[in-house]
C-alpha cells in the first residue's frame, strides 16, 4: 500500500468511524465494561466534530481508540481512506504524522528539562518531516504559527504561562503537518480569557491549514463555539448527533436537554430562576438504557432515529412513562 | 440584611514560598452581612483564594502568609486574636469547603470518624450522639442510605457525593459563614447544579452567610447578592450581582464577561 496523499479531496470524509467499541476487562473477574459502544461518525476535511459528555462517558477512550493508542474491541477507523485498526505497526507509525493529539494539561504534557526548541524539533526528527538543516527554520515557523516569539526557543516550559504552554503543545502537534487533530479538553485547565484566545487560535489554524478536529470537552459552551457538528456521549454511546445548531437549539434526546439545562448561565435572574426549579428526575438514566422507545427490534442495526437531515438520536435512555413530550419519529 | 457579620478593611496578604514573595492581596475592603451571599470572581492568581484563607488565618499549601489590615467578625478582630480562640472559631463559626473533595478528606478514615471528630471537638458530643448527628447531616445533604454508608471511606463515594460530605462537615457546627472555594469546579455539569441547589437550600434553611469564590460567572450568577471582581490582588469592581452583570463598569469585568462562551444566540462564530 502506498503512503496516503497529504490532504483529502473534500468529497470523502477525512475520518470515518464505524461501530467502534472498546471493552475494558472487568475487575476481579466481573463483567467487562463497555467504555465505548458502537461509535459511528464522519469528520469532513476542515471540519470540527465536538464530542461532549460527562466524565466517564467514554469521550477520552474514544479519542484514544481513534488514534490507535487504545485497542478497539471491534469496529473500523478510516483516516484518509486507510483502515487504521488492522494496520501493521510500521505502517501505523508512518500514518501518525497525519493524526496528532493535544491534551488537557499543558503542565504535564511538556518535558520540563527540554527547551521549547528541543520539544518542537523532536517530532520533526522522529518523522523525518524536514531535512536536518531546515529544522531550526521550521521550529521558528511553528512558533510564529501559534503567535509565540521565535526568540523563546531556548526557554523551558516552566518559564511560560498556561496559555503559552498550550500554544507550544499545539505547535508540537502541528509540526508534522497533520490533517487531523484530537483535542482532548484543550482549554479546560485555562482561565476564561486564555480559553478564548486558544479557541480563536485553533479556529484560525483550522482555516489556514484545513485541519479537521475531534474536539473533546465537558464544557458545552466551549464546544458550541468551535464545533460544526456535535455528538453527545452517555455511558459509551452517542445518544444524539447533529449540527451544532440542531443539537443546541433543538435538542431531541432527553439527556442532551438535561445537560444543556444544567449549564449555568451568566444571567443572574435566569440562573436564579433555574436553580429554584425542582431538580430533574434522573432515573431514566439508570440501568442499561432499556429497549427502543418505539418498540422496534433493531436487530443488529444501529439503534438510531433521524429527527431531521443530519440530526439523529438514540432510542435508548428515554423516560419510559412518556414524561418527555416530543419523541423522535420512528424511522429506523 | 440585618447587620454586618464580617468587616474587612485594607486587608493585605503577602505569601512567601521557597521561590517567591508575592503580594497576593493588596489592601482590599469588603463587608459580608448576616445571611448575605457574596461572590468573589477572578482568574487564577488574582488573590481570591488567598483572601478566603486569610480570613481564617490559614496559609496556602507549602507557604507562609503575612497579613495586614483588619478582619472584624462580629466586632472581634480576627487578625490579632490568640491562636487558641481562632482555632475554636475555625470550623465552628466560619467553615470552609474547597474545590477538591478528594484531597480535603482523609482517605484512611471513615466518613463517620471524620465527622464525629469535628462534632466531639466543638460540641463535646458523645460518640453515639456524634454518630447520630452525622447520619442526620448526611441525610440533609442528600447522601442515600446515610446510616448504611457512614462507615464507608472517601474513595467509596463519587466526586459529587464527596463534595456533599464536605458540605455536611462544614455545616455540622452550624457556622455563621460558609466559605466555598470553587466548590463545583471539579464536577460534571449536572452534579454541579445539584450542589448549587443544595447550597442555596442550606442557606435558606439555616440563614447562613456565604462567601462563594469562583472563576465561573455562570456559577456566581444565581447564587449571590453581591459580587466582587478581583484582579491582581485588588477588588476592581463591587456591586449587586444584577448590576455588575448588566452594566459592568470596569474594563476588566467587561473583558471577563465578554470571554464567557455562550450556549445560545450571539457570540457564536459558527
Amino acid at each position: 500500500m502506498s503512503a496516503p496523499r497529504g490532504k483529502a479531496d473534500g468529497t470523502t470524509p477525512l475520518l470515518q468511524v464505524r461501530d467502534l467499541s472498546v471493552l475494558f476487562p472487568g475487575r476481579r473477574g466481573g463483567a467487562a465494561v463497555r467504555a465505548v459502544e458502537r461509535l459511528s461518525f464522519d469528520i469532513a476535511p476542515g471540519q470540527t466534530l465536538g464530542l461532549v459528555g460527562q466524565s466517564g462517558s467514554g469521550k477520552t477512550t474514544a479519542g484514544r481508540a481513534i488514534l490507535q493508542l487504545q485497542k478497539a474491541h471491534e469496529g473500523s477507523v478510516r483516516l484518509l481512506g486507510q483502515e487504521l485498526t488492522t494496520m501493521r505497526p510500521s505502517q501505523l507509525r508512518r500514518m501518525r504524522r497525519h493524526m496528532q493529539f493535544v491534551l488537557q494539561n499543558p503542565y504535564s504534557s511538556l518535558h520540563p528539562r527540554m527547551t521549547i526548541g528541543q520539544i518542537l524539533s523532536e517530532p520533526l526528527l522522529v518523522h523525518h518531516a524536514v531535512p536536518a538543516n531546515r529544522i531550526g527554520e521550521r521550529v521558528a515557523e511553528l512558533l510564529e504559527l501559534v503567535n509565540l516569539d521565535p526568540a523563546m526557543l531556548r526557554r523551558y516550559p516552566h518559564e511560560f504561562s498556561g496559555g503559552q504552554r498550550q500554544r507550544v503543545v499545539i505547535a508540537r502537534a502541528l509540526a508534522v503537518n497533520p490533517d487531523f487533530v484530537v483535542c482532548d479538553e484543550p482549554v479546560s485547565a485555562l482561565d476564561v480569557r486564555t480559553q478564548a484566545q486558544i479557541v480563536a487560535l485553533l479556529q484560525s489554524l483550522q482555516e489556514r491549514l484545513g485541519l479537521s478536529y475531534l474536539f473533546i470537552a465537558h464544557d458545552l459552551a466551549i464546544v458550541r463555539e468551535v464545533a460544526h457538528r456535535v455528538a453527545v456521549m452517555f455511558r459509551g454511546r452517542i445518544v444524539e448527533m447533529g449540527s451544532a445548531a440542531q443539537v443546541y437549539d433543538s435538542p431531541a434526546h432527553p439527556y442532551t436537554r438535561l445537560l444543556l439545562d444544567a449549564v449555568p448561565t451568566p444571567d443572574p435572574a435566569l440562573q436564579r430562576e433555574r436553580l429554584r426549579q425542582p431538580p430533574p428526575d434522573l432515573r431514566f438514566l439508570d440501568g442499561d438504557g432499556g429497549s427502543c422507545i418505539h418498540g422496534i427490534d433493531h436487530g443488529g442495526a444501529p439503534e438510531w432515529h433521524e429527527v431531521a437531515a443530519g440530526h439523529g438520536v438514540s432510542c435508548r435512555y428515554w423516560p419510559a412513562d412518556g414524561t418527555v413530550v416530543s419523541r423522535p419519529e420512528a424511522c429506523p | 440584611m440585618t447587620g454586618r457579620l464580617l468587616e474587612v478593611r485594607d486587608l493585605t496578604a503577602t505569601v512567601t514560598t521557597r521561590r517567591d514573595v508575592i503580594e497576593a492581596v493588596r489592601g482590599i475592603s469588603f463587608d459580608i452581612g448576616v445571611d448575605e451571599a457574596v461572590g468573589f470572581v477572578g482568574e487564577s492568581g488574582c488573590g481570591k483564594s488567598v483572601t478566603a484563607k486569610a480570613l481564617m488565618r490559614l496559609a496556602p499549601e507549602g507557604a507562609a502568609i503575612a497579613l495586614g489590615g483588619s478582619v472584624a467578625y462580629r466586632g472581634l478582630d480576627l487578625l490579632t486574636l490568640e491562636e487558641e480562640r481562632m482555632r475554636d472559631l475555625r470550623g465552628r463559626r466560619i467553615a470552609m469547603v474547597f474545590q477538591d473533595p478528594m484531597t480535603s478528606l482523609n482517605p484512611v478514615m471513615s466518613i463517620g470518624a471524620q465527622m464525629g471528630d469535628m462534632l466531639r471537638h466543638h460540641f463535646g458530643l458523645s460518640g453515639r450522639a456524634a454518630r447520630e448527628r452525622s447520619i442526620a447531616l448526611l441525610d440533609l445533604v442528600g447522601i442515600p442510605d446515610p446510616a448504611g454508608r457512614i462507615d464507608d471511606h472517601p474513595h467509596q463515594f463519587s466526586g459529587g457525593q464527596r463534595q456533599r460530605i464536605l458540605i455536611a462537615i462544614a455545616i455540622s457546627c452550624e457556622p455563621d459563614l460558609l466559605i466555598a472555594d470553587e466548590p463545583t469546579t471539579a464536577l460534571d455539569v449536572t452534579v454541579q447544579a445539584q450542589i448549587l441547589r443544595l447550597l442555596l437550600r442550606l442557606r435558606e434553611e439555616r440563614g447562613m452567610a456565604l462567601m462563594l469564590i469562583t472563576h465561573d460567572f455562570g456559577v456566581v450568577a444565581g447564587m449571590v447578592d453581591r459580587v466582587n471582581v478581583m484582579y491582581r490582588g485588588e477588588i476592581v469592581e463591587s456591586g449587586p450581582v444584577d448590576e455588575v452583570f448588566a452594566q459592568p463598569r470596569h474594563a476588566y469585568t467587561r473583558a471577563l464577561l465578554d470571554a464567557v462562551p455562550r450556549l445560545h444566540g450571539a457570540g457564536t462564530v459558527r
